[in-house]
């Protein structure tokens, strides 16, 4: 590659002016009150961190890590999500703190990218985790945290998309016992999002039909609460029915918080199996085209920073609110414009600070500095003039 | 009331097929869309709008979100690599992925592979431990080994009519090739109703492969 131009920065990376700030602030700050009014307290974690801890643990694939040696020869990462360090100070600093433990966080993360727009390599996510609590309520209650924070950022049409890995397991142990060659095959399908690898593949096992039938009539199991009903004739394997029953459980929950009509059912969508162990779930809004948050229950990661706890959480995909999703923003307050000379210089700043104490917000301009022309009542919400007439 | 479904529709080849397998499915796509020179054509008795796309970009389109759905073949599917649902195989347009050379050939010190598909190529001739020379190609790959700009090629097979009248040989096939529907991740689930009546309607109206085919698939 030729030597950049001053004006270029990296690809996936960008610039924030300040009517983008303001619209960023406002959902930070919307998403973090409610979040803190459901209990969850703020915590910052640094941006950098060791590849060997956090950045192996984390559920980043390694090739989408940004890894940099720092002046020992120690390979870091620049943290690629906010799950795994929270983890990290679970099984450090809070290992006493007792269990339930809430808390919420924002800030940018970094995936080193494919070099195409629309893919960013840092961006920010707001989010929160739930340690500790092990029921279909601690599920509930982060899915509610998230739908009532997708209403604090003021996103209006969504949906939530409701899973649980373990009953494709269950499914696929039921169908296809000890083949666990045969069963990643068809996970790894799912994965990817190909329906029809995924039938090809089951056409090529030796299924019985009814067998072949069940397994891909897994592909339109997705709705209300009947799709659980649908879910339990389906399979008889303990594994599959544990998890309908506690996807039941959190429904009757979801209902009780009066928000299962923002959430479907789905058990096509599985997340990534080497990291959630429990339900699944993304957000979709309509506006944008892909998911605006995500987040599961992963009650193994903990383990691996020496505090064997469950946890459930999600992030909000923050930059994709942003960009995309029109907000119902309040209008930009204007300054007010102070002109003042050398002989009124202290009155102007005293007038200035009591309009600040009001609450204002004020410019000074020393009157010489300014063009007449430029001061033009449209950008202030008014000029007051410290200078003596001639 | 049931939302418009925005379609990414590949011009040229693929799109009369699509165009008559949606028709039969009872889907009233009129037939005077497939000649206009239009790139955005309404379909309110359809509840649809075409996005007419070159083929290769269907699925940046879909994936974007800007189209919630789109008709695709499986090559460009495995070249593009996004992150698309695949749906269904509609079994239109079905071909082959092959590798081909001049009937002599032998391998060489330095192998080189010209073709359409670079990612494609690449991976298949890794899976294989072979380390090649891939050459990307706009069109006409035929024409590299004949004149020597590299020693075996791959590309698209649908009758084998050009390679015959070219002297040139298949020597493996990838995979087999057919058109599927795609969509979105979200679309899919914010438009899962029209989306799953859609793929109903086509699930009774898509052939299935000949039976000389059907061993190839997997």
């Amino acid at each position: 590659m030729s030597k950049p131009k001053g004006f270029e920065k990296p690809t996936g990376v960008r610039d924030y002016l300040p009517h983008v700030v303001s619209k960023l602030r406002y959902i930070e700050e919307n998403v973090l009150q409610s979040m803190s009014q459901w209990g969850y307290r703020q915590i910052i974690t640094p941006t950098l961190e060791y590849y060997d801890t956090v950045g192996v643990a984390s559920s980043t694939s390694d090739r989408k890590l940004y890894k940099m040696l720092n002046n020992r020869g120690t390979t870091m990462v620049l943290r690629s999500d906010m799950t795994t360090p929270i983890a990290r100070v679970m099984g450090s600093l809070l290992k006493e703190e007792p269990r339930p433990i809430r808390l919420a966080y924002h800030a940018n993360v970094f995936r080193s990218i494919e070099e195409e727009a629309g893919r960013e390599a840092e961006f920010f996510q707001t989010g929160a985790e739930l340690v500790g609590v092990d029921s279909p309520e601690g599920d509930a209650e982060v899915i509610a945290l998230a739908i009532s924070s997708l209403q604090a950022a003021g996103v209006q049409n969504f949906k939530i998309s409701l899973g649980h890995v373990g009953f494709l397991s269950g499914l696929l142990e039921e169908a296809l016992p000890g083949q666990a060659h045969e069963q990643e095959a068809l996970k790894d399908r799912l994965l990817n999002r190909d329906f029809v690898g995924f039938r090809e593949q089951l056409s090529a096992f030796s299924l019985s039909a009814e067998q072949r039938a069940e397994l891909e009539g897994l592909l339109r199991l997705r709705g209300a609460q009947d799709i659980c009903r649908q879910a339990l004739e389906i399979s008889s394997n303990p594994q599959a029915q544990a998890s309908i029953r506690h996807l039941c459980q959190v429904w009757d929950v979801l209902e009780a918080y009066d928000i299962s009509e923002y959430v479907m059912i789905d058990l096509t969508m599985i997340g990534n199996f080497s990291y959630y162990t429990g339900m699944v779930f993304e957000g979709y809004a309509a506006e944008l085209g892909s998911p605006i948050c995500s987040g599961g229950r992963y009650d193994n990661l903990l383990a691996q920073f020496g505090r064997d706890v469950v946890a459930t959480g999600f992030a909000l995909k923050t930059n994709r609110i942003l960009d995309g999703v029109q907000l119902p923003l309040p209008e930009p307050e204007k300054p007010v414009l102070i002109l003042y000379e050398d002989s009124r210089r202290r009155d102007a700043f005293a007038h200035a600070a009591d309009l600040r104490k009001l609450g204002k917000m004020v410019v000074t301009e020393y009157a010489a500095d300014v063009e007449q022309a430029s001061a033009t009542l449209a950008d202030y919400q008014e000029i007051v003039h410290f200078v003596n007439d001639k | 009331m049931s939302q418009i479904l925005k379609v990414a529709m590949p011009k040229g080849r693929i799109y009369k097929k699509a165009a008559e397998l949606f028709r039969q499915a009872g889907i009233p796509i009129p037939t005077d869309v497939d000649d206009s020179r239009k790139l955005i054509v309404e379909l309110p008795e359809a509840g649809m709008e075409f996005i007419l796309a070159k083929p290769v970009d269907v699925p940046i389109y879909v994936e974007h979100g800007v189209a919630d759905i789109g008709i695709v073949g499986k090559d460009v599917l495995m070249e593009e690599n996004r992150d698309v649902y695949e749906l269904l195989d509609l079994g239109i347009a079905r071909c082959r992925m092959s590798v081909i050379a001049l009937p002599d050939w032998q391998p060489g010190i330095q192998q080189r592979v010209a073709t359409k598909y670079p990612n494609v190529a690449s991976q298949y001739f890794r899976e294989r431990g072979q380390q090649v020379e891939v050459i990307k190609l706009n069109g006409s790959i035929e024409l590299a080994p004949m004149i020597g700009l590299a020693d075996r090629i791959v590309d698209m097979v649908e009758t084998g009519q050009t390679l015959r009248e070219n002297g040139l040989v298949e020597m493996e096939e990838l995979f087999g090739i057919t058109s599927r529907l795609i969509a979105n991740r979200v679309s899919y689930r914010m438009k899962s109703e029209e989306i799953q009546q859609l793929c109903d309607q086509l699930q009774k109206v898509i052939q299935p492969p000949a039976a000389s085919e059907t061993q190839e698939i997997g």
